[in-house]
C-alpha cells in the first residue's frame, strides 16, 4: 500500500504539491462520505438490527438475503467492469485486487467463531459503529470486546492452524 | 411518499442492497481501497504502543483512510438512528416474534431488544458476558478468518474469491449454531 502522494513532486513544484494536497483532501472527504452513506443505509434497511439478524438465521424473512445478495451482485458487476475497462483510481494508479490465500482452516474456524458472535450480538464490525451512533451505548462494550478479540488473535496467531 | 417520509421509513432490500454494493467500486475508484471494516479493529490495536509484530506498523499510513470511513459509519448511524430516526416500531416476522418469545426475548419494536442491550443489562453479569463475549468472538473470528461480512461476504465474493465463500459459509454455520443450538442454553 504505497502512499499515493508523489513526494518529490510536492517539493519541486509547489503548484503540483497543492494539487496533490487538495486531491488527498478530496479522497478523504470521499471516504468519510461513503462511510456516512453506508452507515445510514445500514440503519434504514435495518440490517444492523438484532431482530432482523434473527429473522435471517431462522429463515423467516427474505429481507437480509435480498440486501446481501443484491449488494454482492452490484459489487461483482462493478468489479467486472473495472477489470474489463482496466480503470484507474482518482489518483491515477491501476486498481488492484487482493487474492485471498487458499488456506482453508482459518476461513472455516475463524468464520464460524465470527458467526457465533454475529448471531449473539446481532452486529458485525461496521454495524457495531452504526449502532453506537444510533444511540445504543451497550454496543460500546461489544466494540471493546471486538478490539480485545482482535488483540488476543494477534497474541496467539502463531500457535493457531491457518 | 414525501422525501422526509422516505428518509425516515425502512428501506426495502432492492434499494439498500445495491447502495451497499456500490461502496466497493466507490472505494476502489477513489483510492484503490478494498472495502472491509474489521481491519479497523487491528488498526485500533496498533494505536496502542506495542512491539508485537502483528500490531507494530504505521496505522496512519495503512489504515488512515479506513478509520475515516469507519468514522463515517458512526456519523451515518447518528444521522439514520437519531436525527432521522424511524418513528414507527420495527416490523418483525410473526414467526420470529413467536420463536423469540419462547426464549423470553420480547419484540419491543426497537433495533435491538432492550432486555439485552439496555444500559441496565450492561451491569448484569449475564448481559455483560453476552455483550463482551459476543464482541470478542466477532473480533477474534474476523481477524482469524481475515475479514468480516464486508471484507469477505461483499468484497471477497464480488471478486469471486473461493476463500471468501468458505468464510461466508463459516459465518452462517456459526450463526445457525448460535441461534438454534446455543440460544436455548443461554436464554432459557
Amino acid at each position: 500500500m504505497a502512499s499515493q502522494v508523489n513526494a518529490p513532486d510536492c517539493m519541486e513544484n509547489p503548484t503540483l504539491g497543492f494539487q496533490n494536497r487538495s486531491l488527498t483532501l478530496l479522497r478523504y472527504f470521499a471516504y468519510l462520505a461513503s462511510g456516512i452513506v453506508f452507515g445510514f443505509v445500514a440503519i434504514r434497511s435495518e440490517v444492523i438490527s438484532w431482530y432482523r439478524i434473527q429473522e435471517m438465521f431462522r429463515f423467516q424473512s427474505f429481507h437480509m438475503y435480498g440486501v446481501i445478495g443484491s449488494a454482492v451482485l452490484v459489487a461483482a458487476l462493478s468489479v467486472w467492469l473495472i477489470k474489463k475497462f482496466k480503470l484507474s483510481s482518482l489518483s491515477g494508479e491501476t486498481i488492484s485486487f487482493e487474492t485471498k490465500a487458499p488456506t482453508y482452516i482459518r476461513y472455516i474456524v475463524g468464520g464460524s467463531l465470527f458467526g457465533l458472535g454475529w448471531a449473539l450480538t446481532g452486529a458485525c464490525p461496521g454495524p457495531i459503529l452504526a449502532l453506537i451512533g444510533a444511540g445504543l451505548p451497550a454496543f460500546i462494550l461489544v466494540f471493546l470486546g471486538a478490539v480485545l478479540g482482535t488483540y488476543f488473535y494477534g497474541l496467539i496467531r502463531n500457535k493457531l492452524p491457518h | 411518499m414525501g422525501i422526509s417520509t422516505f428518509l425516515t421509513s425502512p428501506w426495502p432490500w432492492y434499494i439498500a442492497g445495491p447502495l451497499i454494493g456500490l461502496t466497493v467500486p466507490v472505494l476502489l475508484l477513489v483510492g484503490n481501497k478494498s472495502f472491509g471494516v474489521s481491519a479497523n479493529l487491528r488498526h485500533v490495536c496498533a494505536m496502542i504502543p506495542n512491539k508485537h509484530p502483528f500490531f507494530n506498523y504505521d496505522w496512519r499510513k495503512t489504515g488512515g483512510w479506513n478509520l475515516i470511513f469507519a468514522l463515517g459509519i458512526l456519523l451515518g448511524g447518528i444521522l439514520g438512528g437519531v436525527l432521522l430516526k424511524n418513528p414507527e416500531p420495527l416490523q418483525l416476522a410473526a414467526s420470529t416474534q413467536a420463536d423469540l418469545q419462547e426464549l423470553g426475548i420480547a419484540h419491543d419494536g426497537s433495533l435491538a431488544p432492550q432486555s439485552l442491550f439496555s444500559l441496565e443489562s450492561l451491569f448484569s453479569f449475564k448481559g455483560f458476558l453476552v455483550l463482551l463475549g459476543g464482541g470478542f468472538l466477532v473480533g477474534f473470528g474476523a481477524r482469524y478468518a481475515g475479514g468480516c461480512t464486508s471484507g469477505h461476504a461483499i468484497s471477497g465474493l464480488a471478486n469471486l474469491q473461493l476463500p471468501s465463500l468458505v468464510a461466508v459459509i463459516g459465518f452462517f454455520a456459526g450463526g445457525l449454531a448460535m441461534t438454534h443450538l446455543l440460544f436455548p442454553l443461554i436464554f432459557r
